[in-house]
């Protein structure tokens, strides 16, 4: 791979979670029966005409803004003319040559390096509507629902040289949309959808290769498949000697290759020209200020703003940024005073980790940021013991209980009475006289097992350091 | 010639109309009376002018994000040609 | 004398004093169709049951004390390109034959409001796409004053049902001329307002910057009346104006002393029928009488003015007639697979000036010929707006002729679209820059009426109905047509 470079740009289309569509009063909610959102304007009946809804423009130009972008005074919108049967008026409402912003970037972490992406453009533009494909293979079935859902499309530079920046970059796209709350930004549900531009030229060549464009790529995982699936071939056909022929592929998620949709010459003419029915947009300075006061502290400055007040590492750091949610999950923890190391501690490992491993997201869960917040109290305070404390974490992310209540109904308090622990702690020296013995003749190992047994014996709520102490005063070391 | 039968095969295409040899040969000879007639606009010097794409000065119609209630699936489907589970049917498209 | 003859007024009183009914109107409406449409045929769709259920629902309203206004109860003809809910709406295209429409258009919705009642659907040009009425994707509609001659278009069904008496007024739509030259072939007042004026909503697009609905009435008051009733601001239009509508009545008051009327040299030059400079040139001098300062000026950029618009209409067109596809709604024809679907669809549905027009707009917008084709027309447009603006400058109104000829036979120019195109030449520069304009009969030629037409500033329609309304009074009124031998 090292005798080439590769050069990839995406293009995302995030739908934005605006109440209504784009260009219509119908509700944009997921997951209605079929057709039953739908209105004379997005049917495309004959007659009808386009009005812009104000929110899905704020929230175009507050993305824009979140990417850094320079956001254009004057605007339009424009039609895309194709034929396909979701598009109910065979063209689409987009914007050419006046997007909402442009020259906008972003920045990824890189093997611990910060790398500046370019965007070039943030547009605006409809959703369409949903292909369903019956399982004779006969006909399609069209479901209008989505159409005129309001999208807009990010155009990245061709700035990202390997398919794991491709996922970071996605990766922090998706924490900025959600950060600055204008989308759900769920691949699964096509609220965040991808395609990729991918070509590869020798190192040091300043020309790019040709490209080949990848659709249908609807996950993470998808996105880093299907490009190092590409640039491997990419690769192999230049050491052949041969060329790479300019064409769009889809990629094929089940079988793990790409299938050839259109070449260049089939590529569409789209015969875009200002839309007639809609009028020009001037977006003002003040227009900008209102929309820049609502753009909240991003994932970038919040991951400083962490490890300069709290003291975390840089990876701590990153992970609770990468999604909002948790972020303010952890600051909501802290905000009781307690040690913020511990909670990202929590956070990230175990929190994360049960998410994760559940397939959840952080709000379907009950547990609240006090509660994990009293929870590392009961631990700073010595009432139960680090490893009793992973069960009550357990039980409050599963009942939402707190963990106060659950200690004393568990009786999970940790036994630091020593009247009781020397009794236990007497029964055990009892019966490892071997590990007595060994402890006595300096292996130090043996209070470990000793440690072990005692708390095996309370059922692990004894308090493990004053064991410790108990045993060497018995044993007389 | 200001389009070639060419050309006008391609529009067709683009356009999805199907022409006859006849309509073609028919629509190139008058599309090229049109777009010949059409010439004439380049004898004015446009280099500074402005396109109009509206004659109103108007900006920033703009309408407020609230739900209005969508009208009933069978009126939304009253003129489907073709239609299976509340949804319009189209001879199977894959790919896109 | 037909009761659609009498003046809004009168009808007024005669429904207030319980002398007349709606149900009158509709009958009276109703029988002269079935008199004369046979011969005319203005009309594509009659609603005479829905009619006459809402006839004496008015009645019944009337009765029970509800208020009326001068437009209660008028019997109306609707351009089968404005949707109407419960009434087939086809463009006069085979491809719409069945489509019912699920919406109605805002202008519907205003008529219904002021008590007008729907009477039919009336013949156009398909998609709005003529001159003549020929290219009705149905059947042609003949001029009331000649059977064998057109009566223009793309209105041109709108114009004969008023011309012939078949309803009182109608509503017709121009992009190019189209309500306004048909209302000059036909010898009927016909009202382009200014863009924006009337909402667009539910007017079946066929050149989305260009089109706008209008009145074709038989006189100058009607029309203002019309005007007043459609216009005003659409939250569902964003190219509507939000601008105040003055009360266009209260500006018909037959003085014109000291205005200053432009009489664009272009507009009365050599394409232009003597017979029809010869009128004009009378209604100028009327105009002069009756206190006017008449003086000539130039448009130099007018002669463009077809060309532009045989560029930006059907590009425009070309995308707003895509939607036409075969599955939602309209005519469907089946293929191998959906290319052929499409195919076959538009091919049989469409006629073929309309694939004309797409074609020719398609190409237009295509790779590689949008500078030197589309925004060339559209940096023209510009050249043509600002010559109107010089003017507007100095001038109030500028006048001249509606159609450079009297109403052409049928089958004259059909095979030649180049010509046909040629007749819009004196309408298409005013769709171009937006602004109102009327045509108003102004005498006979060959037997034949000939339209005058007043172009205003952006939005001063009262100033075009002032002038028309005091060069009406001030003139002769033309005959009745005789249909077919059958006396009016």
């Amino acid at each position: 791979m090292s005798k080439y470079e590769t050069v990839i740009g995406l293009e995302v289309h995030v739908e934005l979670s605006t109440k209504t569509k784009i260009f219509c009063s119908c509700s944009t909610e997921f997951g209605a029966p079929p057709n039953t959102h739908t209105c004379p304007v997005c049917l495309g009946h004959p007659g009808v005409l386009p009005v812009l809804n104000r929110e899905a423009v704020n929230y175009a130009i507050k993305a824009a803004m979140a990417l850094n972008c320079q956001i254009a005074e004057y605007s339009k919108f424009d039609r895309k003319n194709y034929f396909y049967p979701d598009s109910p008026k065979a063209y689409q409402i987009s914007q050419f040559d006046q997007p909402i912003g442009e020259h906008g970037f972003i920045e990824i972490d890189v093997d611990g390096e910060k790398k500046r992406i370019g965007i070039t453009r943030v547009h605006l533009e409809e959703d369409a509507g949903k292909l369903n494909h019956e399982e004779n293979g006969d006909s399609s079935l069209v479901d209008y629902n989505r159409v005129g859902v309001p999208l807009i499309e990010i155009v990245s530079e061709p700035d990202l040289r390997s398919p794991q920046e491709a996922k970071a970059y996605l990766e922090k796209l998706k924490a900025i949309m959600q950060y600055i709350e204008v989308s759900d930004v769920k691949m699964e549900e096509g609220s965040l959808r991808c395609d990729a531009n991918i070509s590869l030229r020798p190192v040091g060549a300043k020309e790019f290769g040709v490209k080949t464009e990848l659709k249908n790529l609807n996950s993470f995982r998808n996105v880093e498949r299907a490009l190092e699936f590409e640039q491997l071939r990419h690769a192999e056909v230049l050491d052949r000697g041969e060329e790479i022929v300019q064409q769009t592929l889809r990629w094929l998620e089940n079988e793990n290759r790409t299938k050839l949709m259109r070449s260049k010459e089939e590529a569409h003419d789209y015969r875009y020209f200002p839309e007639p029915d809609l009028v020009r947009l001037y977006i003002d300075e003040a227009w900008k200020e209102t929309i820049r006061a609502t753009i909240p502290e991003l994932p970038d400055a919040r991951k400083e703003r962490y490890v300069t007040e709290y003291g975390l590492s840089n990876y701590d750091a990153s992970i609770l940024t990468a999604s909002k949610a948790t972020a303010d999950f952890f600051e909501q923890t802290v905000a009781d005073k307690v040690d913020a190391k511990l909670a990202a501690n929590w956070i990230s490992s175990d929190l994360l980790g049960y998410l994760n491993s559940e397939g959840l997201e952080l709000h379907q869960v009950q547990m609240k940021p006090t509660h994990l917040a009293k929870m590392i109290s009961l631990i700073q305070n010595g009432t139960i013991s680090s490893k009793l404390a992973k069960n009550v974490f357990k039980e409050m992310i599963e009942t939402g209980h707190d963990p106060k209540q659950i200690v004393e109904e568990k009786g999970w308090v940790q036994i630091s009475d020593e009247g009781q622990l020397k009794e236990e702690v007497a029964k055990v020296l009892d019966h490892n006289p071997q590990s007595v013995e060994d402890l006595k003749n300096g292996k130090e190992r043996a209070i470990g097992f000793l440690v072990g047994q005692v708390m095996k014996a309370t059922k692990g709520k004894a308090n493990p350091q004053l064991v410790n102490k108990l045993i060497r005063e018995q044993i007389g070391i | 010639m200001a389009i070639s039968k060419e050309e006008v095969v391609h529009v067709a295409t683009l356009s999805r109309l199907k022409l006859t040899e006849e309509e073609t040969e028919q629509y190139t000879k008058q599309l090229n009376d049109i777009l010949q007639f059409a010439e004439k606009l380049n004898q004015l010097d446009t280099e500074q002018i402005e396109p109009t794409s509206h004659v109103l000065p108007i900006e920033n119609v703009l309408r407020d994000d609230e739900v209005r209630p969508s009208i009933p699936r069978e009126k939304a489907l009253l003129n489907a040609p073709d239609q299976k589970n509340g949804m319009f049917r189209v001879p199977a498209v894959f790919e896109e | 004398m037909s009761l659609l003859r009498l003046s809004l007024k009168e009808i007024h009183n005669r429904i207030l004093k319980r002398e007349l009914s709606a149900r009158d109107l509709v009958e009276e409406s109703l029988k002269r169709i079935e008199e004369v449409d046979g011969q005319v045929r203005a009309f594509l769709s009659i609603d005479a049951e829905g009619a006459r259920k809402r006839a004496n629902k008015l009645d019944q309203e009337l009765k029970e004390g509800k208020s009326s206004g001068l437009l209660t109860a008028i019997p109306v003809g609707l351009k089968d390109n404005l949707s109407t809910e419960g009434m087939t709406t086809t463009c006069g295209s085979q491809l719409l034959a069945n489509y019912q429409p699920i919406y109605n258009a805002t202008v519907v919705e205003k008529l219904s409001a002021v008590q007008t009642i729907s009477i039919g659907k009336t013949n156009m040009d398909e998609f709005a796409m003529g001159s003549s009425n020929e290219n009705s994707g149905f059947y042609p509609t003949h001029n009331p004053w000649d059977l064998e001659r057109v009566p223009g278009g793309s209105s041109g069904g709108s114009a004969a049902a008023v011309a012939a008496g078949e309803v009182y007024f109608s509503l017709g739509s121009d992009t190019g001329g189209s309500i306004r030259q048909p209302a000059s072939f036909c010898g009927v007042v016909g009202l382009k307002p200014t863009y924006g004026r009337v909402s667009r909503y539910g007017l079946v697009a066929f050149a989305s910057s260009l089109d706008q609905i209008g009145p074709l009435t038989k006189n100058v008051e009607d029309a203002a009346y019309v005007l007043q009733a459609i216009s005003g601001y659409d939250p569902k239009d964003s190219t509507s104006a939000n601008v105040e509508v003055p009360d266009f009545l209260s500006h018909l008051t037959g003085d014109i002393k000291g205005l200053k009327v432009a009489v664009p040299k272009e507009m009365l030059g050599e394409g232009i029928d003597p017979g029809i400079r010869e009128q004009v040139k009378r209604a100028l001098a009327k105009l002069e009488d009756l206190g006017a300062f008449i003086e000539e000026v130039s448009l130099p950029h007018v002669d463009y003015a077809v060309a532009t618009y045989y560029l930006i209409a059907p590009a425009e067109a070309s995308s707003n007639l895509a939607r036409y596809d075969g599955v939602r709604y309209g005519m469907r024809k089946e293929g191998r697979n959906l290319l052929d679907l499409y195919l076959e669809t538009r091919s049989q549905g469409f006629g073929s000036e309309v694939k004309r027009r797409i074609m020719l707009g398609t190409y237009a917008l295509s790779s590689g010929y949008y500078d030197a084709y589309y925004l060339k027309a559209q940096k023209v447009r510009t050249l043509i707006r600002n010559d109107f603006e010089q003017v507007f400058a100095n001038y109030d109104v500028i006048v001249g002729p509606t159609a450079p000829t009297i109403a052409f036979k049928m089958g004259e120019n059909i095979d030649n679209p180049l010509t046909m195109y040629l007749n819009d030449i004196l309408t298409i520069p005013v769709n171009l820059a937006g602004l109102p304009s009327i045509s108003i009969p102004c005498g006979l030629s060959e037997g034949m009426p000939v339209g005058l037409q007043i172009i205003g500033r952006a939005f001063d329609e009262a100033t075009v109905l002032r002038v028309a309304h005091a060069f009406e009074q001030a003139s002769e009124h033309l005959p009745e047509p005789q249909v077919g031998g059958i006396r009016v």
